[in-house]
């Protein structure tokens, strides 16, 4: 299992502005490892899924330009307080991370 | 069963297939665009056409990228039915970095951190309303961010 993301969101009006971190090498299969001298294997996030109230609201597809330890920032509208926001990632080695929180 | 019956069910189940489907552009990550190795290639891959440039997109980067391990990108646009945006380096080795699929509740408002092997032209790709629109910004990259 991945490392949890860490969301922060707030509500502005009727949209939600959601600013996510989720932890993860975004190894791109083009470093060389010091030690060993081979290429660090690719080991990257494909696909990010943020769901509002179980409602997808955003789908994201990634290949290995996303930095290391990824930043994502996104909005949507319809958000109230109380309102569930999960985030979701699949990396290429079929791990899998999903973190929820709660609006405020 | 009588037929008017058998039709009618018929009829209510595609409709109910239909509104069941979910409305993405995209079924699964189009994975040959993100191997592509040349920008328009990766576009052409991914949205099915060239884009033209746009200025109602806003395409938010430095100028001059200290780390190109960590370049901060934002993308923004006030277009109607904005359906996916894309992030593209054009001298990458793969150029495509990432794509986002909006639904009908997004905001067409997404940052995301990006490596960048070299200094470069970024563009931001937007699909909107069906059609395809681009708007480029030139990164200075004072250390490479694709390698070890």
């Amino acid at each position: 299992m991945g490392k949890p993301i860490k969301i922060r969101a707030k509500i502005k009006g009727d949209i939600a502005e959601v600013k996510a971190l989720m932890p993860h090498p975004m190894e791109s299969g083009a470093r060389i490892d010091a030690d060993t001298g081979e290429a660090v294997p690719k080991h990257y996030i494909k696909e990010v899924v943020c769901k509002h109230n179980g409602n997808v609201v955003l789908n994201s597809f990634w290949g290995t330009a996303v930095s290391k330890n990824p930043y994502l920032a996104f909005k949507f509208k319809g958000a109230k307080s109380g309102d569930k926001l999960e985030i979701s990632w699949v990396d290429n080695t079929g791990d899998t991370s999903v973190s929820e929180t709660t609006l405020k | 069963m009588k037929l008017q019956r058998r039709a009618l069910l018929r009829s209510l189940f595609t409709a109910a297939a239909v509104l069941a489907a979910p409305r993405f552009l995209f079924a699964a990550r189009p994975d040959a665009a993100f191997e592509a190795e040349n920008a328009d290639a990766a576009i052409t891959g991914a949205f099915d056409g060239p884009a033209t440039e746009s200025d109602q997109i806003m395409l938010k980067i430095p100028d001059i990228a200290e780390n190109g391990a960590v370049v901060p990108v934002t993308v923004s646009t006030d277009m109607a039915d904005v359906e996916a945006i894309a992030v593209v380096v054009e001298n990458n080795p793969t150029p495509l970095a990432a794509m986002f699929e909006m639904t009908p509740q997004s905001v067409a408002d997404v940052s995301v951190r990006i490596k960048m092997g070299e200094s470069s032209p970024v563009r931001a790709v937007v699909k909107a309303g069906g059609k395809l629109y681009s708007a480029s910004k030139e990164v200075k990259v004072t250390i490479g961010g694709c390698g070890g």
